[in-house]
Parts: structure tokens; C-alpha cells; sequence
């Protein structure tokens, strides 16, 4: 790994990484984050991780899936974040593997919303 | 493999109460014909609960605001019969008029904002290019190559930044403490001993976002002049280590640990410290012992850490959720940090929201805020449509706060004043439903658990303080026990060595001074009007009621009950141990608790 001496070369990297995870029109993936924190763990957000990565391969949908810490929704782990190409991000709370596959079969791949949304509830250091 | 499909999302949050309102919808969609395209979901709160009920009608992404039942059929006819959005209910800016629909800029009418939490569950913590992406070590670099170490402790120092382990000690002032302490070494110290019971704020930051700390730690070292860093962390935080770990691991790999740091001349690394899990490790001179293998002990200050810490070298100690707030100061900026939260308190708070509420769970507010709208629209209310009795915050250290204090605004000098304090971020419920006589034995109970004996005042007077508390909910109080508590109490906070010991009766106090008629009810009348005290509770059998009809007497695990079949039973006061099973089997409501 190449060290970083210089803001310059900090940024650069920093640009060439945004850049990387850029996906032209029509070949984004669907994106999928899942908080895996101990709580997350706890209520069994690691069977929830398997069971999508497993699912998603079996049915052959092109996905990028990222481990993430906890998302703050304690009373509705565990809780997954689904990019749809093109789309602003959705929460999903109480994803055990009934609803995952209710999110694949109907949000991922028909587009349908399933019950369960948390709506973004905070301002983030952006806005 | 998408197809256009059109949502209806209802806020089903505990402030909008939308079940009419999602009755219309659907019925308004249905008497259209359209409900096999329009689908009516509930979701969660959308966090603008002043301004609810909340509507967003989706692909389109158009939030309505304050939807009342009535309005269920406009929306349906106007919106997606006609296409045309229904502009009076968008909501209107108070400030400037304004019309507004779009989700986005309705975001800053939001009640959390997330600063310290600002990456958590959005990167992947064991990524350092995901960190980097999301700005980070740009603070760093900004700090070690523009900026001198003094200008960076201003710019914490104008931040107003206080600590965030609970004390609320000018975190930019500690800094320049440590800085303008004369020695070849110092270190830095990042205190991850979260012990508060229900606290979990810190091993969250630190699971989800492990590189913003030793951003922060480095930026630290830099200004006060420390190459080491250390990290005291508890070995039951395994998942945090580890991410902890691998995080050092990649900083190191890039060059953003180590020696010459962005060119700099600065040197820096960090290392990793276990605790064994002690409540006292969490005060820094305690923790600074237990670091270098004694026990954890605290000491007197003077000698302040800053002066004379880890092996006697100037030390600054700042908690995980501080260290986190650092990097977005630098690189946002001291005004923009002021600019949230009040006039002494500035920022935002994380506080694990736990107990009888709905939404359980990690939150960040402004300071300021006050703990009715933490409660009741964050938290989304009491559990089980039950009434809330008190909120404890500030753990071990603080207090237990009543309906009276709902509307006072969360900031430190704030909630001192109303008898708790910020401490570290663990906020519980109780309801109707809790016995607060047994919620202050229960604190009290950890914290002479957790003491470490050092000092008479913490390690006796604590000790007695919760005899006379057993002997109260077990029914042998008499009324000076009150007062014994009381004067205990005071001693205690005076005398006592650190912190621990000083705060250690405030959950008591607070309870007697805001919950005078329980302790009055168990010392006098010797009942707990809760239910919760067991040796308080006396089950009868109503003879009336009661048609032999054997069902308690089998269920009761001490055969405690007699009686012949088809005549009224009886409970023997003496053998029973007050399970509560014989009323749960009773089918006609003849087993009574006194």
C-alpha cells in the first residue's frame, strides 16, 4: 500500500475512490448496507447477512453489499439499507429472513416498498 | 426489472396517530379502482413530529405535512387521480412563507443531527478507503500541514466543545493543559470504559466509525505534543477491538500512523489497553492506574492528568464520543459547531435511549432539546400506552427526573440544576409501572458493587445507605431512616475521594427529593404502590369469589395454598414467596395482591 505524504495525495486518493465506486448509468448495482454492531449481532443480523448474500447470488442479482456499524434503529434490528439503481436509499427495520425475502421478491426486484420503512429521522452534517 | 410503482407511506409514528388516516387512504384509493396500483404503508417516524401527521407519496418523493383524516381523499383525487400535488397541505417554512415538498430541504427541520454518529451505519468501519471518502483524515492533514497545534486547540476552544464522559470539562482548555505541560512525553488517552448500565453509545462509535478516533487522537497529539496514543477499552468490547484493530492496522498502512505524517515531522501511533470491565477504571486517574498495572484506584487531583498522568507524564484523557466530534469540528468549523446547541452547551449529544419507551435505540440531539421531545417524539412514547413516571439519566452518577422536569432543556448546567446530570449518555424510562424505591436501591446496589474501597466515605456509607434501602422494600423502615438516608447521602457527596463516591447517592437523593410519597408509602404504610417490592405484597383469596375450584392450589410451586374442593381456599402468608402465579391462574378474580 502506497503511503500518504501530502494533502494533495490525500485528496487525490480520496477523488480516484469516489470515482471508483461510480457506476455508470445502467450498470449501478443495487446497493445494500446492513449494521452489523454487537446489538445488530445480537438480534441476529448476521443470519440476515448469509441468508442476502446467499439469496442475492442464487438469483443472480448484480449487488454490492456493505457491513456497516449500528444505525441507531435498536428496536427494529436488524436493519438493512437497500439502494435501488437510481433510486434515494431505503431503511428497512425487523429484517429477519422472512422479510428479507419479502424485500428481495418485492422491493429489489419488482420495485414494490414493503412495510417495515424507516424514514430518515435526522439531519446529517450536510443539510 | 423495475417497474413504475406508486406508494403511499403513512407515518405510523406514536405523535402522528394515523390509523385513520391510513383507513381513509386505503378506502379513497379503493373507491377510485386504484388499488392495484397505489399501495398504502405504514413506516416509522419521519422525525417531524411537530408538523405530523406525515405523509410522502413515492416515486415521486412528495412529503405532505399535517394530513389530517379528512384530507385522505384529496390527496387520492387530487394527487394521483389528476396528477397535480396537493399544495396546501406541503408544509409551509415558518420563517420565510415558503412552500416546501421536497424531503431534502424539510431535513433540517429534523430533531436529531448526527455528528458524532455521522458514520455510523453509513460506512464500512473495517474500510479505511470508505472513511476516506467520507472526508476523513482530511482534518488531520488540514491540522499537521496548515495549521499550528495552537490554532488548532482555538479552534476546539471556540467549538465550545465540553467533554462528553459526563463531567462536561472545556475540552479545548484540557488540551492546552496538557500542551503547555514542560515534559519530553505525554500521551494521549482515548477513555473507552462505557459502564453506565444501559449505555452503549461509545462501543457504537467505536464499531462503526473506529477511524474518526484515531483521526482525532492523532490531531490530539499533535497539539499537546504527545507521539503515543492509547486506547482503554473494556475486553468485553470484542467487536469494537477488533475493528479497532484493523482500523490502526490500515491507518498504519497508509502512512497515517507512524513516523512523519503527511510530511509533517509528526510522529504518532496507538496502541491498545484492556480493562477488565471496573465502573471506577472510567475515572481517569483510576483509569491511568489500572493502565499502567496497578489497581484501579483513582487518586486526588491535583495532580491533574494533564500535569502528572500515565507514568507521570502529562496525559490527556478524552472520552470516545469527544474524540469523535473533532475531525467535523476542524473541518466544518468552530462556528458552525457553536452554532448548534445552547449558549454553554454546545453540539449535539448521543444517548442510548433504553427502558419503556417504543424507539429504543442510539440518538443524537442538539443540546437543548428538552427530554419531552426526546421521550415522546424520538422515543415515540411509553411503551404499551402506559404513563410515564420518571426518566434516569446520567447512570449511576445521575438522577431520576419526573413529568415536572419534562420540558427542561438537555444541557449540562441544565440538568444539574434539575437535580441529574448529562453524564455519558444513558437515558432510561420507567413508567407507571416501576417502583422508584427499588430504581434507587438498584443504582445504588451497582455502584457499591463497583467501588473500589478505596475511601471510607464511598466504601461504608454507600454500604449502609443501601441497607437501609433493603430494609425499606423488604417492609422494616422506619420514618429517621429518611433522614438517615439523607444525611448519609450529603456526607458521602462531600467526603468521598472521586467521583464515583461524590455522585454515587445522587440516584437516592433525587428520588427522595422527587418521589417523597413512595419512600413514604413503604417506611409508614409499608406498601409499595407499584407492586414491585415483594416483601410489601400480601396475596389473598376473596372467600366470595372463590368456588374451590383447586387451579391456584396446583399452581402454586410452595403448596402454600389449601382448601377442600368446591370451598374457598386460603393462602398461607408465611409459605408464600409471592410468585403471582395463583392469580394468573384464577379464572373468576378471586386472588387479590394487598
Amino acid at each position: 500500500m502506497n503511503k500518504i505524504k501530502t494533502i494533495d495525495a490525500l485528496r487525490a486518493l480520496r477523488t480516484n475512490i469516489i470515482r471508483n465506486k461510480h457506476f455508470e448509468e445502467g450498470t449501478e448495482p443495487v446497493i445494500i448496507k446492513i449494521a452489523l454492531a454487537t446489538c445488530s449481532n445480537a438480534s441476529g443480523a448476521r443470519d440476515t447477512y448469509n441468508y442476502l448474500v446467499s439469496e442475492l447470488e442464487k438469483r443472480n442479482i448484480e449487488t454490492a453489499i456493505i457491513k456497516t456499524g449500528c444505525m441507531g434503529y435498536c428496536y427494529a434490528e436488524p436493519t438493512i439499507e437497500v439502494r435501488l439503481p437510481g433510486h434515494e436509499p431505503v431503511v428497512f427495520g425487523y429484517v429477519d429472513q422472512q422479510k428479507a425475502d419479502d424485500i428481495i421478491r418485492k422491493y429489489i426486484i419488482e420495485g414494490e416498498l414493503v412495510e417495515g420503512i424507516i424514514p430518515v429521522n435526522y439531519r446529517t452534517i450536510e443539510s | 426489472m423495475l417497474e413504475k410503482k406508486v406508494q403511499i407511506l403513512v407515518c405510523s409514528g406514536n405523535r402522528c396517530n394515523s390509523g385513520l388516516l391510513i383507513e381513509n387512504l386505503k378506502h379513497a384509493v379503493k373507491d377510485q379502482g386504484l388499488d392495484d396500483y397505489i399501495k398504502v404503508i405504514r413506516t416509522g417516524c419521519f422525525g417531524l413530529c411537530s408538523s405530523g401527521p406525515v405523509v410522502k407519496t413515492m416515486p415521486d418523493n412528495i412529503i405532505y405535512t399535517g394530513v389530517n383524516p379528512e384530507d385522505a381523499r384529496v390527496i387520492v383525487e387530487e394527487h394521483f387521480v389528476k396528477g397535480k400535488p396537493v399544495e396546501k397541505l406541503f408544509y409551509t417554512d415558518p420563517v420565510t412563507g415558503q412552500k416546501i415538498s421536497d424531503e431534502k430541504r424539510l431535513n433540517k427541520n429534523k430533531k436529531q443531527i448526527r455528528i458524532a454518529l455521522r458514520n455510523c451505519g453509513v460506512i464500512d468501519p473495517e474500510d479505511i478507503d470508505d472513511y476516506i471518502a467520507h472526508n476523513g483524515y482530511e482534518a488531520l492533514a488540514k491540522a499537521l500541514t496548515e495549521m499550528t497545534p495552537e490554532q488548532v486547540i482555538d479552534v476546539v476552544k471556540k467549538s465550545g466543545l465540553r467533554g462528553r464522559g459526563g463531567a462536561g470539562f472545556l475540552t479545548g482548555l484540557k488540551w492546552e493543559l496538557t500542551r503547555v505541560s514542560q515534559s519530553e512525553t505525554k500521551y494521549v488517552v482515548c477513555n473507552a470504559d462505557e459502564g453506565d448500565p444501559g449505555a452503549f453509545m461509545d462501543r457504537s462509535v467505536l464499531e462503526g466509525d473506529p477511524h474518526s478516533i484515531i483521526e482525532a487522537m492523532a490531531i490530539n497529539g499533535y497539539c499537546t505534543g504527545a507521539s503515543e496514543g492509547l486506547v482503554y477499552i473494556r475486553a468485553e468490547y470484542p467487536l469494537a477491538i477488533e475493528r479497532l484493530k484493523t482500523a490502526i492496522e490500515q491507518a498504519r498502512n497508509y502512512g497515517l500512523l507512524g513516523r512523519n505524517i503527511f510530511g509533517s515531522g509528526f510522529d504518532f501511533d496507538i496502541s491498545l489497553r484492556f480493562g477488565a470491565g471496573a465502573f471506577v477504571c472510567g475515572e481517569e486517574t483510576a483509569l491511568i492506574h489500572s493502565m499502567e498495572g496497578g489497581r484501579g484506584e483513582p487518586t486526588l487531583k491535583p495532580p491533574f492528568p494533564s500535569q502528572k498522568g500515565y507514568l507521570g507524564k502529562p496525559t490527556n484523557v478524552n472520552n470516545v464520543e469527544t474524540f469523535a466530534n473533532i475531525p467535523v469540528i476542524l473541518y466544518k468549523g468552530a462556528d458552525w459547531f457553536a452554532s448548534i446547541g445552547t449558549e454553554k452547551s454546545k453540539g449535539t449529544k448521543v444517548f442510548a435511549l433504553a427502558g419503556k419507551v417504543n424507539n429504543v435505540g442510539l440518538i443524537e440531539v442538539p443540546m437543548g432539546i428538552t427530554l419531552r421531545e426526546v421521550i415522546f417524539d424520538i422515543g415515540g412514547g411509553i411503551k404499551n400506552g402506559k404513563k410515564f413516571k420518571a426518566v434516569q439519566i446520567g447512570g449511576p452518577s445521575g438522577g431520576c427526573l419526573t413529568e415536572k422536569h419534562l420540558d427542561t432543556p438537555i444541557d449540562y448546567d441544565s440538568l444539574v440544576a434539575a437535580g441529574a446530570m448529562m453524564g455519558s449518555g444513558g437515558m432510561i424510562i420507567m413508567d407507571e409501572s416501576d417502583c422508584m424505591v427499588d430504581v434507587a436501591k438498584y443504582f445504588l446496589d451497582f455502584t457499591v458493587d463497583e467501588s473500589c474501597g478505596k475511601c471510607v466515605p464511598c466504601r461504608i456509607g454507600n454500604k449502609r445507605m443501601l441497607e437501609l434501602l433493603e430494609n425499606i422494600t423488604k417492609g422494616h423502615g422506619n420514618k429517621p431512616d429518611i433522614e438517615r438516608l439523607r444525611n448519609l447521602g450529603n456526607v458521602i457527596q462531600d467526603t468521598s475521594l472521586c467521583m464515583l463516591g461524590q455522585s454515587a447517592p445522587n440516584p437516592v437523593i433525587s428520588v427522595l427529593k422527587n418521589f417523597p410519597d413512595e419512600f413514604e408509602a413503604h417506611v409508614s404504610h409499608k406498601k409499595c404502590p407499584s407492586g414491585v417490592c415483594k416483601s410489601l405484597m400480601v396475596y389473598e383469596i376473596i372467600t366470595e369469589n372463590c368456588i374451590g375450584c383447586t387451579a391456584c392450589a396446583r399452581a402454586c410451586p410452595v403448596s402454600a395454598i389449601s382448601g377442600e374442593r368446591k370451598e374457598p381456599h386460603k393462602i398461607d402468608p408465611i409459605l408464600c414467596i409471592k410468585c403471582g402465579a395463583c392469580m394468573e391462574r384464577c379464572k373468576f378474580n378471586a386472588v387479590i395482591v394487598k
